[in-house]
């Protein structure tokens, strides 16, 4: 009997993971506490940019190369990616962040007022300039997961609702849970919300930068925004602050005072598993291979992470990042 | 070197520790520049259940002293309750005091300033005031037991530098024994060498360099620029004058014409 793979966790890595190794025949079981993917999932509160020349500005460089391959693999595999690009902006008095931003990121070119008004005519007169990048992407995450879900279902791996065996052929995929495991595993909490403006109609991500309260934008169709997101160096996985949601709202209401009318859906917060160097890895610790530390950039390289894992798995190339220790 | 409540600091050099790309580059930052103290902000939601603790321990080890802040409290209230659990989790009886007066320029309120510092230096803490440079401000600091003081070079995040030349040097020549830490407002290494060559015993910044495009590289800059400011300081400087003073004497130099 050939060797049968036992992922755990059914999160964007896990499932990332499961999906990559089914589709190049390996045979696979994918285990989940929790059961399918959902609010228990940090992936669940995702932004869902695939945007690698933006996240630049603070990350290492492998994060821009990698990047760069996620929006044809999630389309790949049934999620639907809207290729839009995305915007930056930042308030008169913050203008010289974006000056800051266009400075350490690349694949972007300035636009005017009427340009402005032409891609996004919401903002037209709102803010004279502003940086594209029209070579980026966004996704919805829980249509994605969907999306992964029913690929897997197709090929008849079914996420079972377990902790999972710890066996040799184990890829622990478990996100923040694998602290117990990782000891240089840390939290970064984020808190979202989603909101519900019909009145306004934006086509592709917004960044606003902000020296203290930078937000983003990402729009799920019909109104429907999310606002994301908080970065505190916590283990927290529950409580969002009165803090944090009123900075967001904020700054969500200065980028456009329409959203002083929205409907508040969701607010939401988990933490994000990070490494300390903020970059993904495989590592292998007692025969298990760990698949961990996507920070803030789970739909962006969990691809390129499942690609590797794969890679390794089937065909013995050793990964980019593979800690062996 | 001062004396920090009866700690001599192997460097002049203090470094905040939030807004890093990466731990990993904060911690190379620190490597680099020898800083000797690194202050954190505690946010009481973290301490919550201790759920920054990863964070802590990465501080920790560091292995430079740990000063804790009350960052971003707006009353006295709050500020006790931070510095009180910050105590806890660091084991530290160092704390940074900030009470904050406005939003918009982050700036101490002074009056908050003294009466939580008075009821910190009672509760055994050792008290590091966020203060502007004002003269009647540092005595009271100093009557409510303070024994370090810190006053602003210009507002956090700015980068503007020393903005009041002049009260910043009659600061330090009104308390010529009391240590004095430039903090916050510092955007680049020369206000910090300026700062040092002025006699001030230390700086402490953060923006300058985790928000620098290297920041390990501008940590560096600033040791350097420190270790030259302090060296500058000791040798004693000459004193400016109107008048050009000729290094080579001119008296009995043949007339060309």
């Amino acid at each position: 009997m050939s060797l049968v793979f036992q992922v755990i966790g059914a999160g964007v890595a896990g499932l990332s993971v499961a999906s990559e190794l089914s589709q190049r025949g390996a045979p696979v079981r994918l285990y989940d506490r929790n059961g399918p993917p959902g609010p228990h999932a940090c992936s669940w509160w995702a932004g869902g940019m695939l945007a690698p020349f933006c996240e630049g500005e603070s990350a290492e460089e492998p994060v821009m190369r990698w990047g760069q391959l996620a929006a044809d693999w999630w389309e790949s595999m049934g999620a639907s990616v809207k290729r839009n690009g995305s915007l930056v902006l930042a308030l008169g008095r913050d203008q010289r962040e974006l000056d800051r931003f266009s400075r350490r990121t690349h694949n972007h070119h300035w636009l005017n007022d009427n340009d402005l008004l032409t891609l996004e005519p919401e903002l037209g007169g709102r803010f004279t300039r502003a940086l594209y990048f029209p070579d980026e992407a966004h996704l919805d995450p829980r249509q994605a997961l969907g999306a992964l879900t029913q690929t897997l279902r197709e090929q008849n791996v079914e996420i079972i609702t377990s902790e999972g065996h710890f066996t040799q052929h184990a890829i622990d995929c478990r996100g923040l849970t694998a602290q117990d495991q990782l000891s240089d595993l840390r939290g970064v909490k984020g808190e979202m919300l989603v909101l519900r403006c019909p009145e306004l109609t934006f086509n592709r991500p917004i960044r606003l930068l902000h020296p203290r309260i930078p937000i983003y934008l990402v729009p799920r169709g019909e109104g429907v925004y999310m606002l994301g997101a908080t970065m505190l160096e916590s283990n927290d996985r529950r409580r969002a602050t009165v803090r944090s949601v009123l900075e967001l709202l904020s700054s969500a209401y200065a980028l456009h005072p329409a959203f002083g009318e929205a409907e508040i859906i969701e607010i939401g917060v988990d933490a994000r598993p990070a490494f300390p160097d903020n970059l993904p890895r495989l590592r292998i610790r007692n025969g298990i291979l760990f698949v961990n530390g996507l920070y803030r950039h789970g739909f962006l390289l969990a691809p390129t992470l499942a690609r590797m894992t794969a890679d390794y798995l089937l065909e013995k190339k050793i990964p980019e990042f593979l800690d062996a220790n | 070197m001062a004396n920090f409540y009866g700690v001599e600091l192997s460097s002049p050099l203090m470094l905040g520790t939030s807004q890093y790309p990466s731990p990993a580059i904060l911690t190379d930052a620190f490597r680099n520049s020898n800083a000797s103290v690194a202050t954190v902000s505690v946010r009481r939601e973290a301490g919550f259940e201790k759920a920054g603790n990863s964070f802590w321990k990465l501080i920790q080890e560091l292995g430079v002293r740990v000063l804790p802040n009350t960052a971003g409290c707006y009353s006295v209230r709050e500020a006790i309750t931070t510095a009180q659990m910050a105590r806890e989790l660091f084991d530290t009886s160092w704390v940074k005091l900030e009470v904050i007066g406005h939003p918009d320029t982050l700036q101490p309120d002074p009056f908050g300033l003294v009466e939580a510092a008075k009821l910190l230096n009672q509760e055994g803490f050792d008290v590091f005031p966020y203060m502007t440079e004002d003269l009647i401000l540092a005595e009271r600091l100093l009557e409510a037991g303070c024994e370090v003081l810190m006053p602003w070079g210009s507002p956090i995040g700015t980068g503007l530098g020393l903005n009041n030349l002049y009260g910043l040097r009659s600061l330090r020549a009104h308390f010529p024994d009391v240590p004095l830490v430039i903090d916050a407002g510092l955007g680049l290494p020369s206000q910090a060498a300026q700062a040092l060559e002025m006699g001030y015993d230390a700086v402490l910044l953060n923006t300058a360099v985790a928000r620098a495009g290297d920041p390990v590289k501008m940590a560096v800059a600033f040791a350097r620029a420190i270790e030259a400011g302090q060296l500058a300081y000791k040798a004693d400087p000459m004193e400016p004058r109107d008048m050009a003073a000729p290094s080579t004497p001119v008296l009995g130099k043949a007339f060309l014409r």
